[in-house]
């Protein structure tokens, strides 16, 4: 227990930079994700056909390849950045295309009666989707976002293994000090698994006040 | 949904169409100049420096990795799916000293980065005197994180089969255990497969972390290639490849198994109507 104390200051610092990493990726993944989706459901060939490829893209690569390209292989052609900055750009690039499909799904289990009245009444595209679809879709999508925001702050972890020191490897590298690989490991553990309590808590609320009785 | 939304587009929408497929062309084609360019200023397109991943001895590195990726991957899935089956068995169980366990693996591996299981296996185990050999220094971590993640495709499958179905076995003097065996998993099975296909490619996606142990798997050999031939870009960018190639075809698979089930659910649906 002592070596946790002893070595709060590094283990803290890998948590803040934890959280760092997921706070910002999850907000780019959001965004991005919110593009890609509406991509998706466009009315233009083209426009859906890059929606598609980029999910299809970037949910069958694995994460630690996208970082290691980015990592090792962008500085090549001359694109580079801070290490921490490439993390969240690469994190926030993959996610986001899991954000799209869980939208995109949300949208598409609207039932459609919902969306033929709403045009029946003269609202138009925009209005229907703004006034009538996404107000319900949203409802559907919170625990299904709160998953994907769980299954990201575990995918942080994975830009230790390019040279950016969070919490797991904080861990790492005070246990190489240290050599008391229990309780490090798992004080790390429980911090992760906090971080994905609180995430747990947050959409439960969020899915209680969003919630309509019929 | 999205073909209600929209009316059939007139002779304004039509060229607002237009006007948007022209553009989003543009945007695609400017993006790949715009990394062709970057390409050859600084070098990385001269001929030699792809030409030697046209030749056989590399594609024969490679493949070898992407070999100890298929297999790292298949040994980790039959156990991960295993070991899930009887978590998820454990977590429906009428027992609650076995439900309880179960439930409690699920619920703390779904927590916890794959990558600090990796490094328990690693760091922790050697220093209490098990060193595993490398593969399965991979393929412990994988199977442990995988495992919580099958055993919640199954209890899903497990809860879809009809109460019925469970009802009648019992009634006709099954035990408890047959029943599960012989009518309710069957069932399950076939309404899990898509499911458990896609969560395989999460795990193929998952062995990329022999980057991490060392272990010969496609990404942690095109590091070694790279360190080795200096051509850092391309090596990754082949390899990237490699996986969109593997992982697109098998969730292609999920998706032809998904479309096929449904098909199948409408005319057995439609048969029994009419009988």
């Amino acid at each position: 227990m002592s070596v946790l104390l002893d070595h709060l200051p590094e283990l803290w610092q890998g948590l803040v930079v934890t959280l760092q990493l997921t706070a910002a990726s999850f907000l780019g993944a959001a965004v991005l994700g919110v593009v890609v989706t509406a991509l998706r459901v466009s009315p233009v060939r083209v426009l859906r056909a890059i929606g598609t490829a980029y999910v299809e893209t970037f949910q069958n690569l694995p994460l630690l390849v996208l970082l290691v390209l980015a990592f090792f292989g962008l500085p090549e052609i001359g694109v580079k950045a801070e290490p921490l900055t490439t993390a969240i750009v690469v994190i926030s690039v993959y996610e986001a295309a899991y954000v799209g499909e869980a939208l995109r799904s949300g949208v598409n289990s609207v039932s459609k009666g919902q969306g033929e009245a709403a045009r029946a009444i003269g609202l138009t595209f925009t209005q229907s989707l703004r006034h009538v679809i996404l107000p319900q879709a949203l409802r559907t999508v919170v625990q299904p976002l709160g998953n994907i925001a769980i299954a990201l702050i575990m995918n942080t972890a994975l830009a230790g293994a390019v040279s950016i020191v969070e919490l797991t490897t904080a861990a790492k590298n005070v246990n190489l000090v240290e050599a008391q690989p229990i309780p490090i490991f798992v004080g790390a553990g429980i911090a992760y698994a906090l971080l994905a309590a609180l995430v747990g808590l947050v959409t439960g609320r969020l899915e209680r006040r969003l919630v309509i009785l019929r | 949904m999205s073909t209600v939304l929209f009316d059939e587009p007139g002779p304004k929408a039509r060229r607002r169409i237009r006007v948007a497929t022209v553009l989003g062309t543009l945007a695609v084609v400017a993006l790949a100049v715009l990394a062709v360019r970057q390409f050859a200023a600084n070098g990385q397109l001269d001929a030699d420096r792809w030409q030697p991943y046209a030749t056989w001895p590399m594609w024969r590195y490679l493949l070898t990795g992407l070999g100890s990726t298929a297999l790292a991957a298949v040994v980790s899935a039959a156990l991960s799916m295993a070991f899930g089956l009887v978590l998820a068995l454990g977590r429906l169980s009428h027992r609650r000293w076995v439900r309880g366990p179960a439930a409690c693996y699920v619920e703390v591996v779904r927590v916890i980065p794959a990558l600090l299981l990796v490094y328990v296996v690693l760091f922790a185990l050697p220093r209490y005197g098990l060193d595993l050999p490398l593969f399965w220094k991979l393929a412990v971590p994988l199977t442990l994180s995988n495992a919580a993640a099958f055993a919640e495709i199954f209890r899903a499958g497990i809860l879809s089969v009809e109460r019925g179905q469970t009802e009648a076995g019992l009634a006709i003097g099954l035990t408890r255990w047959r029943t599960m065996r012989l009518i309710v998993l069957p069932q399950a099975a076939r309404r899990v497969l898509p499911s458990i296909v896609s969560q395989s490619v999460g795990l193929l996606k998952d062995t990329s972390l022999g980057y991490v142990v060392s272990y010969g798997e496609l990404l942690f050999s095109s590091k070694v290639l790279a360190n080795y031939n200096g051509l850092l870009i391309q090596t990754y960018i082949v390899v990237a490849a490699v996986y969109l190639v593997v992982n697109m075809s098998l969730s292609k698979l999920a998706r032809t198994l998904e479309a096929r089930q449904r098909a199948g659910r409408t005319l057995s649906g439609r048969s029994s109507a009419r009988a």
